[in-house]
């Protein structure tokens, strides 16, 4: 595998075929400038990237718990401010910090650990990969998972389309603490990412990325389809691609014409119960929920 | 006395905060929580006066503070923090990585009772709890030993590379004042010595990786591990406690023996009771009864084979704890009998009999236990297990 991709993160590590991470996790390691010190909540890529004895990571990475990847690495960060200064480490030894973690690890039991972190202003960038649900766990629902899925904490039945819920603006909560950099990305949209991470690990201070990572297990499509069902995901404008820099709101990509969210949906089984007759209300909802949000935002790019 | 040494007149809580100046911690996160907050607000002082040089994070949570705490350690840095009751219930969670990956992280304990009812108030609820967490736990009587215990609890975790949990009674101990002596901060720093981590996230030319997946075939090796580094503990402890004292001239044996030398009946008990109960002590003695106190001071790793020792020519052993354990024996007691009747796993020095060993809890949610309840238990007038 190429050296430069494989400069942090190994080859031979244990994600599944067809997982969204490892490409997320390299172009954003991929840009940095300075060597870095990785925090990893528990999830997918804590799990399949450090069975003992063996490590996928070339870097300094720590796991400490599930909620906690945020609040690790501000003790790891200040650790090096205390150092630098007692002149244990040296002045020109310049380290950045990143954490990784899941929606369920973010979204979720994460949620008070980051915005701690954030608050507080600690130099690092946090990158939550979301693909929409508990997956290291089996498939459950998050406070990430999309109106009408079928997770194992959400199943179909006689009384359920699925997920009755609509998913949090996380986006909105991490703006809420007016940090100098966050944006929305996805893994099928490589050179965006690309630009958002070196962005990112360029701001001094806390900056942020939601990126959308699909799961070929649990969302259900076959494995060499994964880019295919990122892409359609931003085409439909189920997923936006859009950055928060300095408290501006900038869209990145704006579809040439308007796809229905069914051709997105359609690709996944965790959808497929909505294309029966009696949920054609349901998929007219998610519609109408995915224009009302793209419109929300493209709003607050254009002001 | 070094006459380079000072008196000063402190609570529990600021001694504590005194000994970590001088031990110059590097990352201290912090979150408040009563009766603990004596101990960080007077640190914050010291930072806000320009007295140390310490980065303090202030965390919005204990389960955030015992996190970064973590993440500073293996990071590198001589890291402490400060908790009591709810929130250390709260670190439970990660109190067991801080000692699974062998950090020697120092946490004050100001012990208070733990819900529901809620109560504020001072009983060793919450350290028990956690008393199979993998820490080093080390009692203290009163201010004095919360200024030396912090200071011989942090050469102890970085020798043995554990987590270590320095315990005072909340309230009776975090608020009183007492007078004090505070050794030569170049006198404090020489003990100590500088803290090398082994290993540490920062040096990032070698890599490592710390918290992964250990399976079937390798988990169970880890915790054998650890409980070899605790029991390990307890010699290292004895020989930094023998240091100690000859730079203070005040000895913190494994644990107290007071008056023991030929006592009949012994109480076994820790914390600020120990100061109520030596008074008792004195006063029977001179009445002639035969009388002395086990004082616990290090509670893990628990020294069973010295403590059977030391009580084996008790006819009768009185064992006071300062909290329950629902639905079996206190604590404490629970170790006394262990002690005494061998544990499994090394049976030599069993040295039963068919004494008498009585089992009480009090004190519990702040409640004052007085001269005259101890003087009854030593008497056999208390039944029922409880000084209430």
């Amino acid at each position: 595998m190429n050296k430069e991709l494989t400069k942090y993160y190994s080859a031979g590590h244990s994600a599944c075929a067809g997982c969204g991470f490892p490409a997320i996790v390299r172009t954003v390691l991929g840009e940095l400038k300075t060597d870095v010190v990785i925090a990893n909540a528990t999830g997918c890529l804590e799990v399949t990237s450090t069975l003992y004895p063996y490590s996928a990571w070339k870097a300094p990475y720590i796991h400490n718990a599930f909620e906690n990847a945020a609040a690790t690495i501000s003790g790891v960060e200040r650790a090096y401010e205390a150092l630098k200064k007692k002149g244990k480490i040296s002045k020109n030894k310049k380290i950045k910090f990143v954490a990784f973690g899941g929606d369920g690890g973010t979204y979720d039991i994460g949620l008070q650990s980051l915005s701690g972190a954030l608050e507080r202003g600690h130099n690092f960038l946090y990158v939550c990969y979301d693909n929409g649900g508990y997956m290291n766990t089996g498939n459950q629902r998050s406070s990430a998972t999309p109106y009408g899925a079928f997770t194992e904490t959400t199943p179909t039945g006689k009384e359920s389309f699925g997920k009755i819920e609509t998913r949090k603006n996380l986006m909105e909560i991490v703006n809420a603490h007016r940090i100098g950099y966050l944006a929305q990305a996805n893994v099928a949209y490589l050179t965006d990412l690309k630009k958002k991470a070196k962005k990112a690990l360029e701001t001094d201070g806390p900056s942020f990325l939601l990126v959308f990572s699909p799961c070929t297990n649990n969302w259900k499509f076959p494995t060499s389809q994964y880019v295919n069902v990122g892409k359609l995901a931003t085409e439909t404008n189920f997923w936006p691609l859009y950055e928060i820099e300095n408290g501006e709101h900038k869209l990145n990509f704006e579809p040439k014409k308007i796809t229905p969210v069914t051709e997105f949906l359609k690709t996944q089984g965790r959808f497929k119960h909505l294309f029966k007759v009696e949920n054609k209300p349901h998929l007219e909802e998610i519609q109408k929920l995915v224009n009302e949000e793209f419109a929300r935002i493209a709003n607050l790019c254009e002001e | 006395m070094n006459k380079k040494n000072k008196k000063l007149a402190l609570t529990g809580g600021a001694a504590a905060a005194e000994a970590l100046k001088q031990i110059e911690i590097d990352v201290m996160p912090i979150y408040p929580i009563t009766p603990q907050t004596t101990i960080i607000e007077t640190y914050a002082g010291f930072e806000a006066n320009g007295e140390v040089e310490t980065e303090i994070i202030k965390v919005e949570s204990e389960h955030s503070a015992m996190s970064a705490a973590i993440g500073a350690s293996s990071a590198g840095a001589r890291t402490a923090t400060a908790t009591s009751s709810q929130g250390l219930a709260l670190m439970h969670e990660v109190l067991y990585i801080a000692s699974g990956f062998r950090l020697p992280i120092m946490m004050l304990v100001s012990a208070r009772a733990l819900a529901s009812p809620i109560n504020i108030h001072g009983d060793h609820s919450d350290v028990m709890g956690c008393r199979d967490s993998g820490w080093i736990q080390l009692f203290c009587e009163n201010a004095q030993e919360v200024y030396d215990k912090t200071i011989i609890g942090m050469k102890l975790a970085e020798k043995v590379k554990l987590p270590i949990m320095v315990i005072m009674d909340g309230f009776n101990t975090s608020h009183s004042v007492e007078n004090l002596e505070i050794l030569e901060t170049k006198v404090v720093q020489e003990f100590v010595g500088e803290y090398k981590a082994i290993s540490p996230l920062l040096d990032t030319d070698n890599p490592v990786t710390y918290g992964a997946v250990a399976l079937q075939n390798s988990y169970f090796e880890f915790r054998i591990d650890q409980e070899e580094a605790m029991k390990n503990a307890e010699e290292e402890y004895e020989k930094i406690a023998v240091e100690y004292e000859k730079i203070s001239g005040r000895k913190y044996s494994i644990f107290e023996e007071y008056r023991l030398e030929d006592a009949e009946k012994i109480m076994v008990l820790t914390g600020s009771a120990a100061g109520t109960a030596k008074v008792i002590v004195d006063k029977l003695r001179e009445a002639g009864e035969k009388v002395g106190i086990l004082k616990i001071n290090l509670f893990r790793p628990f020294p069973h084979k010295k403590i059977a020792e030391s009580l084996k020519n008790a006819k009768e052993i009185i064992v006071l704890d300062r909290a329950q354990s629902i639905g079996t024996y206190p604590p404490f007691y629970s170790e006394i009998i262990n002690s005494l009747y061998g544990n499994g796993r090394d049976a030599k020095f069993c040295v039963s009999t068919g004494r008498e060993i009585k089992s009480y809890v009090y004190g519990l949610g702040g409640r004052d236990i007085f001269q005259k309840q101890i003087e009854d238990v030593f008497a056999g007038k208390i039944e029922g297990g409880y000084i209430k």
